[in-house]
């Protein structure tokens, strides 16, 4: 195991806000496009 | 076996086919990011020379694999669209074309934020990450071609000629790190070497890749259904299927 606590897992070495932006960007922009997946599919239902 | 391959090609009939592979193939993502996830941040040792910065890879290297591959599948339906005129053709092309711009915006934005603190600089005009802002231009252009175009056929006929002309970026994109002294690193995973970088390393990406893959797949199919209601709106099947989905909702 890499971390000793989730302040290290957290601070990913002094690296967080990098790791941290790249991943929370990208989850984003998946949940974004699911979203607006799901209400262009309700809207063609109609 | 050809004959019900080609059954498909015919929007009615690949309609509930997408329907039914659209959950496999979330659920597949899914359970793959997350072993990839784990991989990434409990397997993969921390880098000698990058510490943990380099835990971007697992974001950065399959985002950018994609945007390249999805191209390239975009442009091939588009062109087959062209030379065969089939109306699925030029809708598949214009469903892959939202996911394809979001991964190469993803590749490019955790490419900046690995870039600053490896190289000290968020962009460079490097050939790599210019040739791939470009893949994001002609992503987004052949969106904003299709969408100013009312009539679907000549949308889909423009958006295939813009298509083929920009897949010449592909390999600009994938050899720029040749031809050019690029900031950028070469390539660490190819065919005929052996990869430069630990197993657990590898083992992420490819398994992060493989869910990008099955995600790009559910979310390509799912907007599919979406064009073919709308472009097909007239159609009796369309009608019926409408009705079908309304009850059961």
């Amino acid at each position: 195991m890499t971390w000793g606590s989730l302040g290290d897992f957290l601070a990913m070495g002094g690296y967080g806000f990098y790791v941290w932006g790249s991943y929370g960007v990208t989850v984003l922009c998946i949940v974004l496009e699911i979203l607006s997946l799901k209400t262009t599919r309700g809207r063609s239902k109609a | 076996m050809t004959s019900d391959l080609f059954r498909f090609a015919a929007p009615q009939a690949f309609f509930p086919l997408a329907g039914k592979l659209i959950p496999w193939f979330s659920v597949l993502a899914g359970v793959l990011a997350l072993a990839g996830l784990y991989v990434a941040f409990f397997v993969a040792p921390t880098d000698h020379q990058q510490g943990e910065a380099y835990r971007i890879i697992f974001i950065h290297v399959p985002a950018a694999w994609m945007s390249m591959f999805l191209y390239v599948v975009m442009a091939c339906w588009a062109g087959l669209g062209l030379a065969l005129n089939t109306r699925l053709s030029g809708m598949m092309a214009s469903a892959i074309a939202p996911t394809g711009a979001m991964f190469t915006f993803v590749a490019l934005w955790s490419g900046a934020l690995w870039g600053r603190p490896t190289w000290g600089a968020y962009w460079v005009w490097d050939a790599r990450l210019t040739s791939e802002l470009v893949l994001l231009f002609l992503y987004l252009g052949f969106i904003a071609l299709k969408g100013a175009i009312p009539d679907p056929a000549r949308a889909d006929r423009a958006g295939a000629i813009l298509a083929l002309v920009g897949v010449v970026n592909v390999p600009i994109i994938y050899f720029s790190v040749q031809w050019w002294n690029t900031l950028h690193q070469g390539a660490s995973v190819s065919l005929t070497r052996a990869p430069s970088m630990a197993a657990a390393m590898l083992a992420g990406m490819l398994l992060m890749a493989l869910a990008a893959w099955m995600y790009s797949m559910a979310t390509a199919f799912c907007r599919v259904r979406s064009i073919i209601l709308e472009r097909e709106r007239d159609a009796e099947w369309v009608r019926m299927t409408k009705e079908q989905m309304q009850a059961a909702a």
